[in-house]
């Protein structure tokens, strides 16, 4: 179609013309002018790690777990289901996004030599390796099956375990689990279960 | 879910599209009396609202900050005063957005849409049509809003608009361990603040009492104060009002430069239609 620059012009004005009198009203744009930013994440029940309180928490994850998605946690609150904390987090909790998120979280085994002052970088297959030699040897060395009077205790007492404070009630429990294999009896976890 | 529509819009004169549906306000209660000062709605605040603040120096205070700022939209502030038998009283009060029913800050704004005011009482900024201007600040009785340096646009707390109009609570209130913050209809919380208001006087604070200042037409922020007769020194003003001068000029004065504009229209077609164009004789 052939538009001359008149009719063009002609056009335009006509269509302005048109726009100014009936108006071109923009205010129920205006209120959607907000969304959700959790409108279609994946909701993911925890446990806050901080404290002995154990509040329940959702971590909202980007995308719906299809498979070419690579899921990043966009937001945590807390969960209002749980008896213990119904939704509300404490100024410390309510941070946990960035506990997930972010830079200066360790991701990679290090490792310091003994006498050494540097950290280096290992593999995960060579930490988890290590870990366990030395765990073996040590309970190798000092397993007891019985003690001084005849009876049976199968205790391991050259080992103790502590769990840490950011640990979930989930870690602590394997922990627990881990604990009773070995035979470990001084344990603690910053859970105070 | 309580709907919204347009109830009030800056700088654009009439009423917006009517709405004949009956439609609820919300409000924000807050309980300075059970506040511990955790500051977990501080923190929620920033979390939902994807904000990261560059705190300041210690100043001899736990109060986060000394003041709003663009990108921290909730302050508890930590009062510290005298009781009238001189033991120390430290007051927390959660100082954001007051939601007011009749706002100043869009009175004062000359950006048509940059404030919005919705019928379940929430006041919002849309940052695409703010001019930068600054007018909301000097207008807002509350010291509220704050201006963006880098971007020269306006910014506050927006009683998390996304959240609520969802039927979610605003992050603040979902976040409170003591159950000092609340959020409903207004009619609800003024009740149920006034209940707790009656259970502190006779517990015996005597001047208990709620803050929903009447010179701004009310707020949809409700504190319940134990010391209501000197809302100062939780750092709230006693008896705000939208400033006069921005009254003056949004009121008479418009309509007097009005019906002047008008006048030397109409006046200067009829000085022509009497007396013709001005010749060289």
């Amino acid at each position: 179609m052939q538009v001359s620059r008149r009719s063009f012009i002609k056009g335009a004005l006509t269509g302005g013309a048109v726009t100014t009198a009936f108006g071109f009203d923009v205010r129920p744009a205006l209120a959607q002018a907000r969304e959700l930013k959790i409108a279609r994440t994946t909701e993911t029940h925890s446990i806050c790690p901080y404290c002995a309180v154990a509040c329940s928490v959702i971590i909202h994850t980007l995308g719906d777990k299809a498979h070419n998605v690579t899921p990043s946690v966009v937001h945590v609150e807390g969960d209002p289901d749980s008896p213990i904390n119904r939704g509300a987090l404490c100024s410390k909790g309510i941070t946990l996004r960035q506990f997930v998120v972010n830079d200066r979280r360790l991701t990679r085994p290090l490792y310091r030599a003994p006498g050494s002052h540097e950290w280096k970088t290992i593999p995960w297959d060579e930490a988890l390796e290590r870990m366990a030699r030395l765990i073996k040897n040590s309970r190798d060395a000092g397993f007891e099956e019985k003690d001084a009077e005849g009876r049976v205790v199968n205790r391991l007492t050259n080992t103790a375990m502590i769990g840490g404070c950011t640990d979930t009630n989930e870690i602590n429990y394997l922990l627990g689990k881990f604990r009773f294999g070995l035979g470990v009896v001084a344990y603690e976890n910053q859970a105070r279960l | 879910m309580i709907e919204a529509f347009i109830k009030a819009i800056s700088a654009t004169p009439g009423k917006p599209a009517g709405v004949s549906r009956r439609t609820d306000t919300v409000a924000k209660m807050i309980d300075t009396t059970t506040c511990i000062g955790c500051k977990a709605c501080e923190v929620a605040c920033q979390e939902w609202n994807n904000q990261q603040v560059t705190f300041g120096n210690f100043e001899g205070t736990y109060q986060t900050m000394p003041d709003l700022a663009h990108n921290f939209w909730n302050l508890i502030k930590f009062n510290e005063t005298e009781s009238e038998i001189g033991t120390p009283l430290w007051l927390m009060s959660k100082y954001q957005c007051m939601h007011c029913v009749d706002p100043g800050c869009l009175k004062a704004c000359p950006a048509p849409g940059a404030i919005v005011q919705y019928t379940n009482g929430i006041v919002d900024f849309n940052h695409d049509a703010c001019i930068g201007c600054g007018y909301c600040m000097t207008g807002c009785p509350f010291d509220v809003p704050k201006m963006n340096p880098a971007t020269n646009k306006v910014h506050k707390c927006t009683l998390c608009t996304d959240r609520v109009s969802v039927g979610l609570e605003p992050a603040c209130i979902k976040a409170c361990p003591t159950n000092c913050l609340s959020f409903g209809t207004r009619e609800d919380l003024i009740r149920k603040a006034e209940d707790r208001v009656s259970t502190l006087q006779s517990d015996g604070f005597r001047n208990a009492g709620i803050y929903n200042p009447p010179g701004v037409g009310g707020t949809h922020v409700v504190y319940v104060l134990a010391h209501a007769d000197q809302p100062e020194a939780y750092g709230l003003p006693k008896d705000p009002h939208i400033p006069w001068t921005v009254a003056l000029w949004k009121g008479p004065l418009k309509w007097i430069g009005n019906v002047l504009l008008i006048g030397g229209i109409l006046g200067t077609f009829f000085h022509y239609v009497r007396y013709g164009p001005q010749r060289d004789e």
